[in-house]
């Protein structure tokens, strides 16, 4: 749960070091320390309030509060099905809930051999297509739940060769 | 500062130009509803139940966060604003566990009050309850999200008035949950203890951990010794539970119930006071005659000496090695009183009636036990005491006064102020003047040192050629200051003795006395009006100095030997250790 995993923190303080002085800055480090990391940790986290000398539950509640944190790894594969209104009328909850079920991964989490994430997400521009689910950098749209398993089925096998 | 003219509810009204409509209505006996707003710590619009039309504006306006100007013209109940004010309401209790007949917070919640107010019989919006959340891993607080209405008040006074910041906003919409960061326990992540939340809570969402029970077991096991102890500031707090005014003091009424409830002996906390006195006094001494670590800092409250441990174990030598009252009493039942009346310690449970949720802690201490025997069994706090009060059905009101139960509830004047901010100060300059002067001085009141300023200092001339440079202070952003400037070298380096308290105005203001409506503190000083009730039976008691108590005399003379000898180094004192910030899993 609070087991810190990063150790190297150059680049975060580098980060801070480079906006402290404007306001508002917890913004632009948050955004660019997830992109030199990745991910949003709780060791990240302490080390931004710590520099800011600022309470950690600052850091956290936005960290929190914008979608595009995230505190934890993505997987390798990334799922994305759209929660947007022209998806959701056409049910795109039960394609979410199809991949929860196939990949036992829950929204907004990595699956535990590191392998796969599922996010839900915003209207992603492909309403034409809806219901729509995106698979790293490929879209797939017009879907149906029973679509769904063979999709992943590729990813999950495509891993399993290189493994 | 000047007046503006502003109009309520269409009367003429001169105010002063640097308030908000909440504060000038008040000002005029005009009562607007509110519930997330409390003075000077929360005043951030978020519940809009203190909703008012305002001319020239389309939307309702927050009172709480409305400054005037100058020929404002506002309405506080037009049917706009009721319904507003409504539908408000009733969306904060759709996702509310309303369970109030088993609620802590029962009978002295500002939710339910409102309600009650405003007569809100039905809720039409029924819908799923967001939070769930449960955390009772800490010793002291107790988080129940079910309840929580998102008010953010305890959010601010962790964060501003003590200096922690360990709740805060998690998430948005229909999850957002006020909680600590990656949802950990309350006890993983640096929160010192001191239930400031809590008392600031307008509802059942965060609570003691109720040890009501443990008690009533202990009393009800034939073949335990239960003895009690209680706090100097229980007495000045208790009485609001059961009706009477704030600031009053209740002594008689509080030793009577305890011994009702069934206590084998009711003792008295301030006892262990004179003693805290005649050690720390003696430690302050050596410390100056030695060149010890300055300045020298008071130990007695739990809450502060984990905000030490947690965010400054650099500067832990800077405390004093004296254990806190309640545990030198605790320490002081389980053998001299337990060898003169010839009770096995392991047959004594011994209670303690704290204004303090930190107290819990503090008694779980591994350092404060001796031979595996914790010097104080069961901590609980006025609140609960007035839970076993009413349980057993006790008249508090009308019961007779008694007094405490001989020897180990003898106390002083001096004991009785340990409740207030720069209680512990005094009480210790009075008896240190009276050592270093081989005297029984006439001046026993150090008037610098009180008050409910978050710090206080003074430059005390203790003998003819000995000044002492002394602070006390209140309110851990308070601590803080001072252990910043410490840190660094700064002004505060050069004090001698620095009593610190973790909550703003003392124990009387802990985390476990009863909780004051926020429409009450607006009127009133609530940690001054219950530290009067204390510097009043001081000033009633013949014996002011705690080196005068024949009580403390005789236990030194017939047990402890002499202040800092080997015995009270044995039983009395105590150390402290380094604490993670974040307990990692
Ligand atoms: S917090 Fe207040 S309204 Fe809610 S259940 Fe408890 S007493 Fe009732
Ligand atoms: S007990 Fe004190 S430190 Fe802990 S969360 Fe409450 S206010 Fe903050
Ligand atoms: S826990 Fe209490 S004080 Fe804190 S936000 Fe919730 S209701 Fe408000
Ligand atoms: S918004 Fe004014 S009291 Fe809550």
């Amino acid at each position: 749960m609070a087991a810190r995993r990063i150790t190297d923190f150059t680049a975060v303080k580098e980060i801070v070091a480079k906006h402290r002085d404007t306001p508002g800055c917890l913004m632009p480090i948050l955004q660019e320390t997830q992109g030199a990391y990745g991910y949003l940790p709780l060791e990240l986290q302490e080390v931004i309030a710590d520099e800011l000398d600022i309470p950690l539950t600052e850091v956290y509640g936005v960290a929190t509060f914008y979608s595009q944190f995230t505190l934890k790894p993505k997987g390798a594969n990334q799922v994305h099905v759209c929660l947007g209104t022209a998806c959701y009328v056409r049910g795109s909850k039960k394609i979410l809930d199809k991949v929860i079920d196939v990949l036992g991964t829950d929204v907004g989490e990595t699956s535990e051999d590191g392998r796969f994430s599922v996010d839900a997400t915003r209207c992603v521009g492909a309403c034409g297509l809806a219901p729509v689910m995106m698979v790293n950098d490929t879209v797939y749209g017009r879907l149906t739940p029973d679509q769904v398993p063979k999709i992943l089925k590729q990813y999950i096998e495509k891993k399993e060769e290189t493994a | 500062m000047s007046n503006v003219n502003i109009k309520i509810n269409g009367m003429d009204l001169s105010v002063p130009d640097d308030i908000t409509v909440l504060e000038a209505a008040k000002m005029n006996d005009i009562d607007i509803p509110t519930l997330c707003y409390l003075r000077g710590i929360n005043q951030i619009g978020a519940c809009r139940m203190c909703l008012v039309e305002q001319k020239g504006a389309r939307a309702l306006q927050a009172s709480c966060v409305l400054p005037v100007s100058e020929g404002l013209e506002v309405w506080t109940n037009t049917k706009k604003v009721r319904d507003a004010r409504r539908v408000n309401l009733e969306l904060i209790l759709s996702n509310h566990n309303r369970e109030c007949t088993i609620c802590t917070r029962n009978e002295r919640c500002e939710l339910q009050k409102l309600c009650q107010d405003l007569g809100i019989r039905d809720i039409p919006y029924e819908g799923e309850i967001s939070g769930h959340k449960i955390d009772d891993a800490s010793i002291s607080v107790v988080r129940d999200e079910t309840k929580c209405i998102l008010c953010k008040r305890c959010v601010n006074v962790c964060r501003n008035v003590q200096g922690v910041g360990v709740l805060g906003p998690v998430g948005r919409g229909f999850t957002s949950r006020v909680e600590p960061v990656f949802d950990l326990s309350l006890n993983d992540v640096g929160c010192i203890n001191c239930g400031q939340c809590i008392i600031h809570c307008p509802v059942g969402a965060l609570k003691e951990r109720d040890d009501v029970d443990k008690v009533w077991e202990a009393l009800d096991d034939p073949k335990k010794y239960v003895v009690v102890q209680s706090a100097p500031a229980v007495r000045a707090a208790l009485g609001e539970m059961f009706g009477f005014p704030i600031g009053t003091n209740v002594t008689g009424k509080l030793a009577a119930s305890l011994r009702r409830i069934g206590f084998d002996k009711v003792f008295d906390t301030d006892f262990g006071a004179d003693v805290t006195i005649m050690e720390e006094g003696t430690e302050l001494i050596d410390r100056i005659q030695n060149n010890g670590v300055f300045p020298m800092i008071t130990s007695c409250s739990p809450g502060w000496i984990k905000l030490m441990e947690t965010y400054y174990p650099d500067l832990l030598p800077h405390l004093s090695s004296c254990k806190s009252p309640q545990a030198m009493e605790g320490a002081l039942i389980k053998s001299h009183f337990a060898e003169m009346n010839h009770i096995n310690p392991e047959d004594i449970v011994v209670v303690s009636v704290m204004p303090c949720v930190a107290k819990k802690f503090e008694v779980k201490r591994s350092e404060l036990s001796e031979g595996g025997l914790p010097d104080v069994d069961i901590a609980i706090t006025t609140r609960e005491l007035a839970r076993m009060i009413k349980e057993a059905r006790i008249d508090f009101e009308n019961v007779r006064d008694e007094d405490f139960d001989p020897y180990f509830g003898d106390y002083t004047g001096a004991a009785v102020i340990f409740g207030a901010t720069g209680g512990v100060m005094e009480a210790a300059l009075r008896t240190v003047a009276d050592v270093l002067n081989d005297a029984d001085l006439e001046a026993v009141d150090y008037e610098m040192v009180r008050g409910v300023d978050g710090i206080k200092t003074a430059e005390i001339a203790v003998t003819p050629d000995l000044t002492v440079k002394v602070a006390a202070a209140s309110g851990g952003a308070n601590l803080r200051k001072i252990m910043d400037s410490i840190r660094e070298g700064g002004e505060f380096a050069d004090y001698d003795f620095i009593e610190m308290m973790a909550c703003p105005g003392g124990c009387v203001n802990g985390g476990g006395q009863p909780h004051v409506r926020a429409k009450d503190k607006l009127e009133k000083d609530i940690p001054a009006e219950r530290a009067k009730a204390l510097y009043d039976e001081d000033k009633a008691h013949k014996i002011r100095k705690s080196h005068q108590n024949p009580s403390i005399t005789r236990i030194y003379d017939e047990y402890l030997g002499k202040p800092g000898g080997h015995k009270s180094h044995e039983l009395l004192h105590t150390t402290y250790h380094a604490r993670p910030k974040i307990k990692e899993s």
